[in-house]
């Protein structure tokens, strides 16, 4: 097993896609899948890179299995094509292609102990019998079942099982590897260590790994690049950063962690400081708009993160950058580490509040109660303009 | 104090006298040293010897085994395969149709199903001389009937599986018929063995199909039975009868444990995984 020892850094070999002369391992062009009238994946195009651990991510019927199934081989596009390390894999079977995919099932083959299950794959390798032992035996070791090598699948809780297909799935060395929803039958403890464990495994081998899921966390922790689809189409691909910090259109805004979003119109542009009006907030807010600002006079929606938004008691002086807006507390979560405001502007709209509770403070002494007028202040860096 | 409920355990009484009593009976009466059925002349077990002198019954018993067997083999490899195509191609044209073909015979009355197989045997003699009334008209016709139990059998089996198992298989390099032998047929056994044991007991205890479709000299063990008690009950016909119920309850009893010290088996290593999951 050859393991990358090269440390994280952010030039360009470490971020292909910013490069445009790498070449993409997987390309995935302009490909259709229909069923029957519904069209599942509308003229999808894109690239992924060598070592890249992609997520594709959505909603229920949003077409990402179905895409994934198409790169696994059980579903022919209806059109376009699908390139692997340059060869056309469009039209070759599934047992004939070097890609192999963990169901969200596990799919574990219920008569097999968990050493016949992993070693399944190796059949047809033209092995000898110690060497398919061995390989067998590496694999049980990085997923740390080697004391369950003899069990039957249902003789394992729901870890192991899934630790029992990675194993399989891994077994032939693919080049690609498609996770079909890898955590999601997992309880939420045993997700965020598997999640490390996976980035680890990932890491260690440098195959390519393209992940499905519809949990957005999972997918901002595990992934170098995620694509969101909605309706069949991809809606943004980009970094974790890329899709939470700058999303590009509402959907994605509003799809990825919680969001407050009004509509308003350009004001006015000077150099990349654009005002909004935005009628719901009662005044102008003021954004740092980064690339090429949109002309006075359109219609746009400004979003904030609900964290980006301080909150406080008293009037902020006027030497506080930023904009600032007064409204009333009319909700309040307390989740311990952090606590949630809702809170009624004059104009009747509601703003999400995110503080963390970064002071220890008894219940008497909290930065904002129920009824109680607050203060609200964001910078114009944390505002999004979206147009779409 | 609780009332008893006296209705309910009357009914549970009844319900199982109902069931249990005739048998009983009849295997009491196998041991009646009497010639007459149902007078009681002290006890004895001559009736059972003089059945192991009965050629008749030995040739009688051994051909329903023999037709039993094969029919319920040929049955189940067909079955299986109609409801492998019924249950995995959704698509096919003439699907609905085929599958109301399938299982028709489950519905149609047995006396219909008879004098149909014994006209088209009668025809087909004529044209090439093939099948002679006997042994295998009377195999061929209840291959017919078992074919439709089968093919039940493991289409709902089949229905209630996980795809994905098999196309996991195909995705680490089998092809489809490798993948029907190393993943679908071990998972989908217990459907066919079912389907094996459910064939070979309709074809053991047919009768009317049997009485259409049989020949001189090819008389099964029920079809001697019953022209046999067509004339009254006889004595050496309840020890037969008896016989038979012994080795039935057995089977079924044996067939119980096993099932029931794996279940056992299964729950034990449930709670290992969970306890080495700790």
């Amino acid at each position: 097993m050859d393991v990358d020892t090269k440390p994280h850094s952010s030039d360009k070999s470490d971020k292909p896609w910013l490069d445009p002369k790498a070449k993409p391992f997987i390309r995935i062009d302009g490909v259709t899948k229909k069923f029957g009238e519904f069209t599942a994946v509308d003229n999808v195009s894109l690239d992924i890179f060598k070592g890249e651990l992609f997520a594709l991510l959505g909603g229920s019927g949003c077409g990402k299995t179905t895409l994934l199934r198409m790169l696994a081989g059980f579903e022919m596009p209806s059109g376009g094509r699908l390139f692997l390390d340059g060869q056309d894999m469009t039209e070759i079977p599934p047992y004939e292609r070097p890609v192999n995919m963990m169901f969200q099932s596990y799919a574990l083959f219920p008569h097999m102990t968990v050493e016949k299950n992993v070693g399944y794959g190796l059949k047809h390798e033209g092995m000898t019998d110690a060497q398919r032992k061995d390989r067998v035996k590496e694999l049980l070791d990085l997923v740390q079942l080697t004391p369950l090598a003899g069990r039957k699948p249902h003789q394992l809780s729901g870890g192991q099982r899934q630790r029992v297909a990675l194993a399989r799935a891994l077994a032939k060395r693919p080049k690609v590897l498609l996770l079909d929803e890898p955590l999601g039958a997992l309880d939420k403890k045993l997700r965020e260590q598997t999640q490390f464990e996976l980035i680890n495994i990932q890491y260690k081998l440098g195959v390519t790994f393209i992940v499905v899921t519809h949990d957005q966390e999972e997918a901002m922790t595990l992934a170098t690049r995620i694509a969101v689809m909605d309706q069949g189409v991809i809606r943004q691909i980009g970094t974790p950063t890329e899709i939470y910090e700058f999303p590009r259109t509402r959907f994605v805004a509003d799809f990825i962690g919680s969001i407050n979003i009004f509509d308003g119109e350009v004001k006015s542009v000077d150099k990349n400081r654009v005002t909004v009006s935005a009628p719901a907030l009662g005044s102008n807010v003021i954004v740092d708009h980064q690339g090429e600002p949109p002309a006075p006079g359109t219609k746009v929606s400004i979003a904030m993160r609900p964290e980006k938004i301080a909150i406080e008691r008293k009037e902020p002086g006027a030497e506080a950058a930023g904009n600032t807006i007064a409204g009333k507390v009319i909700d309040l979560g307390y989740f311990g580490k952090d606590s949630l405001y809702r809170v009624k502007l004059p104009s009747g709209a509601m703003v999400r509040v995110n503080a963390v509770n970064s002071r220890r403070a008894g219940e008497s002494e909290r930065v904002a109660v129920w009824e109680d007028d607050v203060w609200l202040t964001f910078a114009p860096s944390s505002v999004i303009i979206l147009t779409e | 104090m609780k009332r008893r409920p006296y209705f309910l355990i009357f009914a549970l009484i009844f319900g199982y006298a109902f069931f249990y009593v005739p048998i009983a009976s009849m295997i009491f009466y196998s041991f009646n040293k009497s010639r007459l059925a149902t007078v009681w002349g002290g006890f004895s077990t001559e009736w059972y010897g003089k059945l192991l002198d009965n050629q008749q019954v030995l040739d009688a018993a051994w051909l329903s085994l023999r037709i039993a067997f094969v029919s319920a083999t040929v049955a189940t490899i067909l079955g299986t395969m109609a409801g492998m195509a019924l249950a995995r191609f959704a698509g096919f044209r003439g699907r609905t149709l085929f599958s109301g073909l399938v299982s028709a015979p489950l519905v149609m009355p047995e006396v219909i199903t008879g004098i149909s197989l014994v006209l088209f045997f009668i025809a087909l003699n004529g044209m090439i001389g093939w099948p002679t009334r006997g042994f295998t008209t009377i195999t061929l016709a209840h291959i017919t009937f078992s074919l439709s139990y089968v093919t039940v059998v493991v289409q709902s089996r089949l229905a209630s599986m996980d795809r994905a198992v098999e196309e996991a298989a195909m995705d680490l390099g089998s092809k489809p018929l490798r993948v029907l032998f190393d993943v679908t047929l071990p998972i989908i056994a217990p459907a066919i063995i079912a389907g094996w044991l459910l064939s070979f007991t309709l074809s053991l205890d047919d009768v009317v199909i049997t009485a259409f479709t049989n020949g001189p000299g090819s008389t099964t063990l029920p079809l001697y039975i019953f022209s046999k008690v067509r004339l009254g009950v006889t004595p050496d016909m309840n020890a037969l009868a008896t016989i038979i119920v012994v080795l039935v309850g057995s089977g079924v009893a044996l067939a119980g444990w096993i099932m029931h010290r794996a279940e056992k088996r299964r729950e034990r290593d449930v709670q290992m995984a969970i306890a080495a999951n700790k």
